[in-house]
């Protein structure tokens, strides 16, 4: 299969919040159509790494590029780099004031200056895709948080993004409502969407990815195909990393091989 | 109990004190909302975080509402005469009113507009909304709650304040009861207009209060 067009680059990027460096000249490139997973320790820099990909966080040295366009130099137009990069947060943060629907179509009709009749039926149409319809009028205190989620991702999808980032959106959700999320992101998956994905959910990361990308200490110790990664992590780092999901009976001996 | 001149005073004096809170609230949001939304959104953790001009009005801020207002409206009076034509009477009242008012309103708008959840903030700048948008859309939809709550605490002090502005003859409610209360000694005039100013003070907190419990989305 020939190679997508680069969409979206991170090029030697450098983050510091004043108190050390919490990404260290990470490099990655994400290609039309790619589903990517980061996977690693907590607070080795996930999180940042998205935020700095949509200019929530400003990078100290390196660049960023969309397109193949530089967009952390010079006079960016975040607003308008923001609708090609959709972004769904773990703490969902859906407007609480507004409805579902007006969650929804607060973007494309307020930043696109879309057609609210149109987007009123897009998001219904998308709201059905995550079986959600009948909620479309509901306010987000009365949902649960896998139905808040789902809606959360319709709000990032109706501004048709050319690329999804997640972060952990199945962290603050019950077990039983993991499922109903990651379903809808697997479908997003096999219907061509390019993603960065960060989750902590392995099984997930396994067979929704189509490259996983290890970070630790803020600098990416391993990128690989899924199956390798996860059979035979290439580092000690990401095998330790990958045992702290194993369980086993009495302290038994913790290899990767019991994956 | 009162004839009917004082009654008609009485009546007069409530229209009166009703007329400068009520317009120089107005007058205070038209000032003290944007200075609020400003402060709110050129302070460090704002969405266009600017050190100088977040500085500078903070300092004016702090300034203006430190002066006791009753040497407020001693100071302004040149001003007042300036824009009203005279510096007595309810009319005349509303300048000095709005000007102590509007730094208050911009802290409380301030304050209210930085409640609002910082991840809205950040869900709504990820869909591509630009600044007016994220103002507009997200921090004065979202506080609008807590803005309402503020504007009934404005007219309560307010109507506070106007009733202090009676001393230097600033009409209404309580310009009689400086007058007859405390010059005249004519207590039942003097607890009468308490009572009436108590009974304003209760309705617009009221109507305040149901009202922001009204528009309040986010509980059942
Ligand atoms: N706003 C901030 N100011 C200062 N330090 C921060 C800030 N945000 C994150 N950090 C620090 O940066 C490091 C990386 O944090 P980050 O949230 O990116 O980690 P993460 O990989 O997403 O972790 P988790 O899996 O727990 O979500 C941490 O050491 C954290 O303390
Ligand atoms: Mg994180």
């Amino acid at each position: 299969m020939a190679k997508q067009p680069v969409l979206l680059e991170a090029k030697n990027i450098i983050k510091d919040y004043g108190n050390g460096q919490v990404l260290n000249d990470i490099s990655l490139q994400i290609h039309k159509g790619e589903v990517i997973v980061l996977v690693g320790p907590s607070g080795c820099g996930k999180s940042t790494f998205l935020r700095c990909m949509n200019g929530l966080e400003q990078i100290q040295a390196g660049q960023i590029l969309l397109d193949g366009e530089v967009i952390t130099e010079g006079k960016t137009d975040w607003p308008k780099v923001r609708q090609k990069i959709g972004m769904v947060f773990q703490s969902y943060d859906l407007f609480p004031h507004m409805s579902v629907i007006d969650n929804i179509i607060l973007g494309p009709v307020k930043v696109q200056g879309r057609d609210k009749k149109e987007v009123t039926e897009e998001a219904e149409k998308l709201l059905d895709r995550v079986g959600l319809l009948d909620k479309k009028d509901a306010y987000p205190r009365q949902l649960s948080g896998g139905q808040k989620q789902r809606v959360a991702i319709v709000r990032a999808l109706i501004l048709k993004p050319e690329i999804l980032l997640f972060d952990e959106v199945t962290a603050a959700l019950d077990p039983e409502m993991v499922r109903e999320v990651l379903d809808v992101i697997l479908e997003l998956a096999s219907s061509g969407y390019t993603m960065l994905i960060v989750t902590h959910e392995m099984q997930f990361a396994r067979a929704v990815a189509d490259r996983i990308v290890f970070i630790d200490g803020g600098k990416i110790v391993e990128s690989d195909t899924p199956e390798a990664f996860f059979t035979q992590p290439k580092t000690d780092r990401a095998r330790r990393f990958l045992n702290t999901f194993i369980y086993a009976k009495d302290g038994e001996k913790l290899t990767s091989d019991s994956y | 109990m009162f004839d009917e001149t004082t009654v008609n005073m009485l009546i007069e004096g409530t229209g009166a004190t009703l007329y400068m809170t009520l317009v120089s609230t107005l007058f205070g949001y038209i000032v003290g909302l944007p200075l609020g939304i400003i402060l709110a959104i050129t302070d460090k953790t704002g969405i266009k975080p600017n050190v100088v001009i977040y500085k500078i009005l903070d300092f004016i801020v702090n300034l203006t509402r430190s002066i006791p207002f009753l040497i407020l409206l001693i100071l302004v009076m040149p001003l007042t005469k300036l824009i009203v034509g005279q510096s007595y009477g309810s009319a005349a009242t509303i300048v000095p009113l709005t000007i102590a008012a509007a730094p208050f309103i911009g802290r409380m708008v301030e304050s209210s507009l930085k409640e609002v959840d910082k991840g809205v903030i950040e869900a709504a700048q990820s869909m591509g909304a630009g600044t007016f948008t994220v103002i507009w859309k997200v921090l004065l939809a979202e506080a609008r709650t807590s803005l309402l709550v503020g504007v009934t605490i404005a007219i309560g002090t307010i109507l506070g304040y106007s009733a202090m502005a009676g001393v230097v003859g600033g009409g209404g409610l309580g310009d009689i009861a400086i007058r007859y209360g405390y010059y005249r000694y004519e207590t039942g005039i003097m607890i009468v207009t308490i009572v009436i100013l108590v009974i304003l003070v209760q309705i617009l907190q009221g109507l305040g209060m149901m009202l922001s419990k009204k528009l309040d989305r986010r509980q059942a």
